[in-house]
C-alpha cells in the first residue's frame, strides 16, 4: 500500500509557489497594472526619473572614452616633432612607410609635440564623475519613489483580500478547503509582493538600459553597434530556449515539492498511527521516492537555470573579442578612436547583463502573475447579497423579546436537492428547541439559517415580528448568544478571548462569566491568570478547557437568544453537571436553541426538531414525538431505555 | 549552527566539491585573464597598428571564453547536484529522525512546527547552499586575482584599491547592519498578518456570531499598516544602496583614469594596461557585491539550521533497549503494577500507583473527568510515554523491554480523533494488515457499523479519501478509524474515546457486534458517555489520576459515589435506581 496518490488538490494548496502554468496571463498583468492606475503620477514619476537616470549613466561611459582619447592623443603627440601640423606629421609618417599608423592619426585630434592635456584630462573626467553622480542620484530617487508605489499597492491589495473575507458567504468557506484559501492570501500574495517589489523597478531600469546603451553604442559606432546587435537575439534565443526547459522543471519541482510536503505533512500529523499500525519503515521507503524524485527535478532546474548566466557569458565575451578585433581594425585604421573602442567594450559589457536580468526577471514576473490570478479570482468570488440599509430596528436589547418565528421556509445547499421545505416554527421568548437526530443529519443548517450564515430560498423568518429580510446580518446576529462546536480561540490572552463579545466588559464581569462557565478556578491555577496568552491553536488548554473558555464567552456575550451547538460534548460529565445547572440559569428568560446528543437534557424542552438526512422529520414535544413512534422515539429507546433496562438489572441482581 | 550542518552534510560530497572548486578557480583565473589580452591588443596590436597580433590574439580569446563557458557550466552542474543532493539528504534525515519520536517528543516541537522544519527551513538552506557554492569560491578567487593583477598590472595605481575597497566595505557593513534587522522585523510582521487572516478564516463562523467584522478589520489594518511601514523603510534603503555602489565603483573607474592619465602622460605605464586595471577594479568591486548577496541570505538560511538541527539532535525519549525480549505468546494480556506518570518538570503526577489486570476476551472501560488521566493512561500501552514508575506489562513482558515494533504489532490503537490517511477507504483499511483480503475489510466495515455507507460511496472499498479523512463525516471517519483497527486483528485493542461523533442508536449497535468481532482480544475502552461502556466487563473509574473505582456498572453504582454521579447526570436519576 503506498499512502496515496497526492493528487493535484494537494499540489494546489500544498506547494508553498504556484505553479507558473497561468490560464490568462494577459488578462491577469492588465488587470494587475490597472491596481497601479490611482497611483499613475507617481509611476510616470518614476518612470522619468528612471529615464534621466539611465540617459545620465550610459553617457558615462562615452566620457571616459573621451578621457582615454586625450591621453591617447597626448601620448601619440608627443612621439612626434613639436612645431609640425598634423598633416605635416601624417605626410611624414606615410614616407616613412607607416601608412597604418598615419591613417591612424588621420582620425585623432593631435598636435605634434604636445602631450597630454592634463587640465582637459581634469575636466573631461570631472564631467564623468558629475555624470555618474546624477545618474546615481536619479536611481535612487527613482528607487524611493517605486518603493511607495509598489508598497502602496500591495497594502491596498491585502485590505481588498481582508474586507473580501468578511464579504463573502460562508458557503464560501464551508466549500473551498482553508489551505487553499489560506494559500491564497498569505503565499501567493507574498510572492505577489516579492514580484513587484524586486521585478517592476529593475524590469524598468533593465529595458530602459537597453535602449539607452543600444543608442550610445549607434552614436558611438554604427558598425560596432550592428557586432552587438547581433548578439542580442542570439542572447534573446539562447534565454528563450533554456528558459522554456527550465521553466517545466520548476514546475515540476514545484509539483513535487507540493507532494512531498503532502506527504510529511500527513505522516506528521498521523504520527502515532503511522508507529502503532506499523507504517514507519513502508513511509520512510515511500518518502525517500518522492524525496528522490524532488531532487531529481529540482537538479534539473537549479542546473538549466543556471546555464543561462554562463551562456549569456559566453555570448557577452564573443561580443567583447568580436569588438576588440574590429574595434582594433578601425581604431589602426583611423576610423575610430581608442576612447570609442573601450567606451564600446564597457557598453557592451552593460549590455548582456540587463539580458540576463531580463531572463530572471520573466521568470519571477510569471510566478508573480501566476500568484496574482489566484488572489484576483478569490477576489472575484461571489459575495453576500447586499443587505437593505438598516433603520427599522433598534436592536434586540431594546425589543428584549426574543421571539423567532419561521414561515414556510425553504432552503437548499444545492439548488437540485431538496433539503429543508416549507418548515414552521414559532418559538416564543423564554422557549427551548431542541434539535436531534443522527451523526450528519444537518443539524447545523438549522444553525446556519436562524444566524443567517445562509439566506433561505424561500418563506421568512421574523425575529421579534420582524423580517430578517429587513434587519442587517448584524442586527441578526447580535440577538444571539453562541456556543458553537469549534472551540474556536485567537492569539490573544484569555480575558481577551473571554471579551470576544463585549470587547467593553469589566475585569469583573470577565471573572464573573468565567466563574459562572466553571472555569475561573482553572484559569487562576496558570501562571499569567487572565492575561495567559493563548497560541493560535491554543495548544495549552485542552479541549474541555478551551469549551469552558467559549461558554464563558457566550456567558459575557448575554444575548436574548441562545444556540448550544453539542456545546458539552467533550467536556467531562462532572463539569457538565454543573455547567447544565448554570445554563438552566442563563436560559432564564431567553430563547435557545439546543443542539445535543443527551436526550436527558432535551426532555424539557418546549419543542423538539427531529432531522435525519437533511431533512425535518418530526416536530413537537417530548410525549407527542414518543406518541409518533417515530425516529424519535427509536432514537429515545436506544439509548435510554437499554440504560434504564441495565441499570436496573444490574442493580437488581 | 549553520556551518556545521553543512559540514556534516556536505562531506559525502567532498569528491564533487573538489572538483567543483576546482572548476571554479579555472573559470575564474580564465575570467581575469581576459582583460590582460585586451590590453596586450591595445598595447601590442592597436598602438602598433598590427592587425596580425590583434586577429591572433583574438582567437586565442575567444578559445579561452569557451573553455570558461564550459567550466561554468560544468561548475553549475556539480553546484546543484551538491546543493540538491545535501538538501535532499537532510530532508531524509529530518523524515526519519522525527519516525523515531516518541509522543513527547512530537509534543515537544508540535505538528505544525515539524512539518515547517522538514520542509520549508530545509528548502531555505538548499537555497544558500546552491548560491554560497558557486559564489564563494568565486568571489574571494576574483577579489585576490583582481588585486594581484591590477598590483602587477600598475603597482602604482593600485594604492586605488586601499581607499575604494574598504569605502565599499564600510557602506555594505553599514546597509548590513541597518538592514537585517529591519528584514526579520519585517518577516514577523509577515507572520503576523497571516496569523490574522488564518484566524479571520477559521474562526469566521465566532466572528460572524459575535458581530466582531469592524474590530478584526481594524485589528488586520494596524498590522497592514505595520508591515507596510517595515517594508518601506526596507526598500528604500535597498534602494539607496544599488545606487550608491554603483558610484562607489564608477567614480574609482574615474580615479583610476585620472591617476592613471599621470602614470601614461609620465610614460610609467602603457596605456592599454589603464583599460586593463578598469576591468580588474570592476571585477574586484564585483566580487564584494557577490559576497554580499549571499550575506543577505545568511542570516535566514542560519535560523533554519538552528531549527534544523534541533530536531536532529533530539534523541527519542522512547528507544529500545540492547536486548530487547519480546513475548513468546500474544495473549492479550495487559496489566499495570504501581504505575504512576507524571511529566517532566511538573510536581503532581498525571498518574498516581495504578495497579490493575486486563484479562483477555474482556472489554475493559475507562471513565473519567477531563484531565482525570484517561488517555495517558492508554498512552502508556504502546508506549506513547514511558511510566515514571512501576511497570507496564502487555502479553507478560514489561513494555520496555520489548521491540517497540513488536509492541505495535500486537495493538490495534483507535484515536480520540480519527485521522485517515490520503488514498482509498481499502488502502486505509489495509494500514495495519496490507495483505488483509476484501472479505476482511467488509467484515470488519459490518462490525464498525460502516459496511452501509462504504457500500453506498462511489467506488466502494476504492471510493476516493481525502488527507485527513475530510471528505467523510466525523461520524464515517471514527467508524473507518475502528474498522481499520479490526482489520489489523491485534491482541489488545485501544478505544481512546472515540464513539463521540456517533449518535447513540449507531453507538449502541457498534458496541453489540464489537463483542463478537475482538473476540478473545483485550478491549479497553475510554469513554466520557456511561452508555458506550456499561456493558463492559470490568469498568475503571478514574478521578484526578486516581482509580476510585472497579467493577461492573452495577457493583459500581452502589459501590462508588463518583460513578453514581456521572450516571445520574448522564441518564438521569432512573437509571440509577
Amino acid at each position: 500500500m503506498t499512502m496515496g496518490p497526492m493528487g493535484a488538490m494537494r499540489a494546489m494548496h500544498g506547494a508553498a509557489v504556484p505553479g507558473l502554468m497561468s490560464r490568462d496571463p494577459r488578462g491577469t498583468l492588465r488587470r494587475l497594472l490597472a491596481r497601479l492606475r490611482p497611483e499613475r503620477v507617481k509611476v510616470l514619476l518614476a518612470l522619468f526619473l528612471g529615464v534621466a537616470s539611465v540617459g545620465f549613466m550610459v553617457m558615462g561611459p562615452k566620457i571616459l572614452g573621451n578621457a582615454t582619447n586625450v591621453l591617447f592623443n597626448g601620448i601619440v603627440g608627443k612621439q612626434l616633432s613639436p612645431g609640425m601640423t598634423k598633416e605635416q606629421a601624417i605626410e611624414l609618417l606615410k614616407a616613412h612607410g607607416q601608412g597604418q599608423i598615419a591613417s591612424m592619426i588621420s582620425g585623432m585630434n593631435i598636435t605634434p609635440g604636445v602631450g597630454v592635456n592634463i587640465n582637459e584630462l581634469g575636466r573631461v573626467l570631472g564631467l564623468a564623475a558629475l555624470v555618474y553622480l546624477f545618474g546615481a542620484a536619479f536611481s535612487y530617487l527613482q528607487g524611493f519613489t517605486m518603493a511607495g508605489v509598489t508598497q502602496r499597492v500591495m497594502s491596498g491589495l491585502r485590505r481588498d483580500i481582508e474586507e473580501k473575507l468578511s464579504r463573502l458567504p460562508l458557503r464560501y468557506f464551508d466549500s473551498h478547503p482553508h489551505g487553499d484559501v489560506l494559500s491564497r492570501v498569505t503565499n501567493d500574495i507574498d510572492n505577489l509582493t516579492t514580484t513587484l517589489q524586486q521585478g517592476l523597478s529593475q524590469l524598468i531600469t533593465s529595458v530602459l538600459t537597453i535602449a539607452g546603451v543600444m543608442g550610445m553604442m549607434l552614436w558611438i559606432s554604427p558598425l560596432l553597434a550592428v557586432v552587438s546587435v547581433v548578439t542580442i537575439p542570439l542572447a534573446l534565443v539562447v534565454t528563450l530556449l533554456i528558459a522554456k526547459r527550465s521553466q517545466v522543471q520548476f514546475a515540476a519541482q514545484w509539483d513535487q515539492t507540493g507532494t512531498l510536503n503532502g506527504l510529511v505533512e500527513e505522516t506528521h500529523t498521523g504520527h502515532q498511527l503511522v508507529q502503532v499500525f506499523g507504517r514507519s519503515r513502508a513511509t520512510i521507503d515511500e518518502f525517500s521516492r518522492q524525496n528522490t524524485r524532488l531532487y531529481e527535478a529540482s537538479f534539473r532546474a537549479q542546473f538549466l537555470s543556471g546555464v543561462i548566466q554562463p551562456s549569456m557569458q559566453f555570448i557577452a565575451n564573443i561580443n567583447y573579442v568580436a569588438i576588440a578585433v574590429l574595434g582594433g581594425y578601425r581604431v589602426a585604421s583611423g576610423v575610430l578612436s581608442l576612447g570609442a573602442v573601450q567606451a564600446f567594450i564597457q557598453y557592451s559589457r552593460q549590455f548582456t547583463m540587463p539580458i540576463t536580468q531580463i531572463a530572471s526577471q520573466m521568470n519571477m514576473l510569471q510566478s508573480g502573475i501566476a500568484s496574482a490570478e489566484r488572489v484576483f479570482e478569490f477576489l472575484d468570488a461571489e459575495e453576500e447579497p447586499p443587505e437593505l440599509p438598516s433603520a427599522l430596528y433598534a436592536g434586540p436589547q431594546a425589543s428584549g423579546a426574543g421571539s423567532v418565528r419561521l414561515e414556510n421556509v425553504r432552503f437548499r445547499y444545492e439548488p437540485d436537492k431538496p433539503l429543508i421545505e416549507d418548515f414552521n416554527l414559532d418559538v416564543a421568548p423564554g422557549q427551548t428547541v431542541a434539535i436531534v437526530g443522527p451523526t450528519g443529519a444537518g443539524k447545523t443548517t438549522i444553525v446556519n439559517l436562524l444566524v443567517r450564515f445562509y439566506e433561505i430560498d424561500a418563506g421568512r423568518i421574523l425575529l421579534n415580528g420582524i423580517d430578517y429580510r429587513d434587519l442587517t446580518r448584524d442586527e441578526v446576529r447580535s440577538a444571539f448568544g453562541m456556543v458553537l462546536q469549534d472551540t474556536w480561540m485567537f492569539a490573544g490572552s484569555i480575558r481577551d478571548n473571554i471579551g470576544y463579545g463585549r470587547p467593553e466588559a469589566s475585569d469583573a464581569e470577565i471573572v464573573a462569566a468565567a466563574k459562572a462557565a466553571y472555569v475561573d478556578s482553572f484559569v487562576r491555577t496558570l501562571p499569567d491568570g487572565y492575561a495567559t496568552v493563548l497560541d493560535e491553536e491554543a495548544s495549552n488548554l485542552s479541549s474541555g478547557q478551551k469549551q469552558l473558555l467559549t461558554i464563558a464567552r457566550a456567558f459575557l456575550a448575554n444575548q436574548s437568544i441562545l444556540i448550544l451547538d453539542e456545546a458539552t460534548s467533550n467536556v467531562d460529565t462532572r463539569t457538565e453537571v454543573l455547567i447544565q445547572q448554570a445554563m438552566a440559569r442563563l436560559r432564564e428568560g431567553r430563547t435557545s436553541f439546543v443542539i445535543a446528543h443527551r436526550l436527558s437534557t432535551i426532555r424539557n424542552a418546549d419543542t423538539i426538531i427531529v432531522m435525519d438526512a437533511g431533512h425535518i422529520v418530526e416536530q413537537g414535544d417530548h410525549h407527542e414525538l414518543l406518541g409518533h413512534r417515530g425516529l424519535y422515539y427509536s432514537l429515545y429507546n436506544s439509548q435510554f431505555i437499554e440504560a434504564a433496562n441495565n441499570g436496573n438489572h444490574r442493580a437488581g441482581s | 549552527m549553520l556551518t556545521r550542518l553543512l559540514r556534516a552534510y556536505l562531506r559525502p560530497y567532498g569528491g564533487q566539491i573538489v572538483i567543483l572548486a576546482s572548476l571554479l578557480v579555472a573559470q575564474t583565473l580564465g575570467n581575469l585573464y581576459l582583460p590582460n589580452l585586451n590590453a596586450d591588443i591595445i598595447n601590442n596590436g592597436v598602438i602598433k597598428g598590427n592587425l596580425h597580433y590583434i586577429l591572433s590574439t583574438g582567437e586565442f580569446m575567444l578559445l579561452l571564453t569557451l573553455l570558461v563557458s564550459i567550466c561554468a557550466v560544468v561548475a553549475v552542474y556539480w553546484a546543484s547536484r551538491v546543493a540538491m543532493g545535501a538538501g535532499a539528504d537532510i530532508r531524509r534525515d529530518v523524515f526519519t529522525r522525527v519516525q523515531t519520536f516518541s509522543a513527547r517528543d512530537m509534543n515537544h516541537f508540535g505538528t505544525a512546527s515539524l512539518i515547517t522544519r522538514n520542509t520549508n527551513d530545509i528548502q531555505q538552506i538548499q537555497l544558500f547552499l546552491q548560491m554560497a557554492l558557486t559564489m564563494m569560491v568565486i568571489a574571494p578567487i576574483m577579489c585576490v586575482g583582481g588585486i594581484v593583477l591590477a598590483v602587477s598590472e600598475g603597482p602604482t595605481l593600485s594604492t586605488l584599491l586601499l581607499v575604494a575597497v574598504p569605502v565599499m566595505a564600510l557602506f555594505i557593513g553599514v546597509v548590513m547592519v541597518k538592514v537585517v534587522p529591519q528584514f526579520r522585523s519585517m518577516q514577523i510582521k509577515i507572520d503576523r498578518i497571516n496569523q490574522v487572516l488564518r484566524e479571520q478564516i477559521t474562526g469566521v463562523r465566532v466572528i460572524r456570531a459575535f458581530v466582531r467584522n469592524e474590530s478584526e478589520a481594524s485589528r488586520f489594518e494596524g498590522a497592514n499598516a505595520d508591515l507596510t511601514g517595515t517594508a518601506l523603510r526596507v526598500n528604500r534603503i535597498f534602494a539607496l544602496a544599488l545606487p550608491v555602489m554603483m558610484v562607489i565603483l564608477n567614480l574609482s573607474s574615474v580615479a583610476v583614469v585620472w591617476f592613471g592619465g599621470r602614470l601614461v602622460s609620465e610614460g610609467s605605464m602603457p596605456i592599454g594596461n589603464l583599460t586593463a586595471f578598469l576591468s580588474y577594479i570592476l571585477q574586484i568591486l564585483m566580487a564584494v557585491m557577490m559576497a554580499v548577496m549571499v550575506a543577505i541570505l545568511l542570516p535566514r538560511a542560519a535560523a533554519s539550521a538552528e531549527r534544523v538541527e534541533q530536531v536532529l539532535e533530539t534523541a527519542p525519549v522512547v528507544t529500545d533497549v540492547s536486548s530487547p525480549t519480546n513475548p513468546t505468546e500474544r495473549t492479550g494480556l495487559v496489566r499495570f503494577e504501581n504505575v504512576s506518570f507524571s511529566y517532566p518538570g511538573s510536581e503532581r503526577p498525571v498518574l498516581a500507583d495504578l495497579t490493575f489486570s486486563l484479562e483477555p476476551g474482556q472489554t475493559s472501560a475507562i471513565i473519567g473527568g477531563t484531565g482525570s488521566g484517561k488517555t495517558t493512561l492508554l498512552n502508556l500501552i504502546p508506549r506513547f510515554f514511558d511510566a515514571t514508575t512501576g511497570q507496564v506489562v502487555v502479553n507478560n513482558v514489561d513494555v520496555r523491554i520489548q521491540e517497540q515494533e513488536f509492541l505495535w504489532s500486537s495493538i490495534g490503537f483507535v484515536p480520540q480523533a480519527a485521522y485517515l490517511f490520503s488514498g482509498t477507504v481499502a488502502s486505509n483499511l489495509r494500514l495495519g494488515r496490507p495483505e488483509a483480503t476484501d472479505a476482511a475489510l467488509w467484515q470488519a466495515l459490518e462490525v464498525a457499523q460502516a459496511h452501509d455507507f462504504v457500500a453506498a460511496m462511489p467506488g466502494g472499498l476504492d471510493a476516493p479519501i481525502d488527507q485527513g479523512g475530510t471528505n467523510v463525516s466525523g461520524g464515517q471517519r471514527q467508524r473507518l478509524s475502528i474498522a481499520r483497527a479490526l482489520v489489523k486483528q491485534p491482541s489488545v485493542y485501544l478505544f481512546d474515546d472515540c464513539f463521540s461523533a456517533l449518535d447513540a442508536a449507531t453507538d449502541a449497535r457498534l458496541r453489540g457486534a464489537l463483542k463478537a468481532g475482538t473476540r478473545g482480544a483485550s478491549v479497553i475502552i475510554v469513554a466520557q458517555r456511561v452508555s458506550t461502556i456499561m456493558n463492559a466487563d470490568r469498568i475503571i473509574v478514574l478521578d484526578d489520576g486516581r482509580i476510585v473505582g472497579m467493577g461492573t456498572h452495577g457493583e459500581l453504582l452502589t459501590s462508588c459515589g463518583p460513578y453514581r454521579e456521572i450516571v445520574v447526570s448522564q441518564l438521569g436519576e432512573d437509571a440509577a435506581a
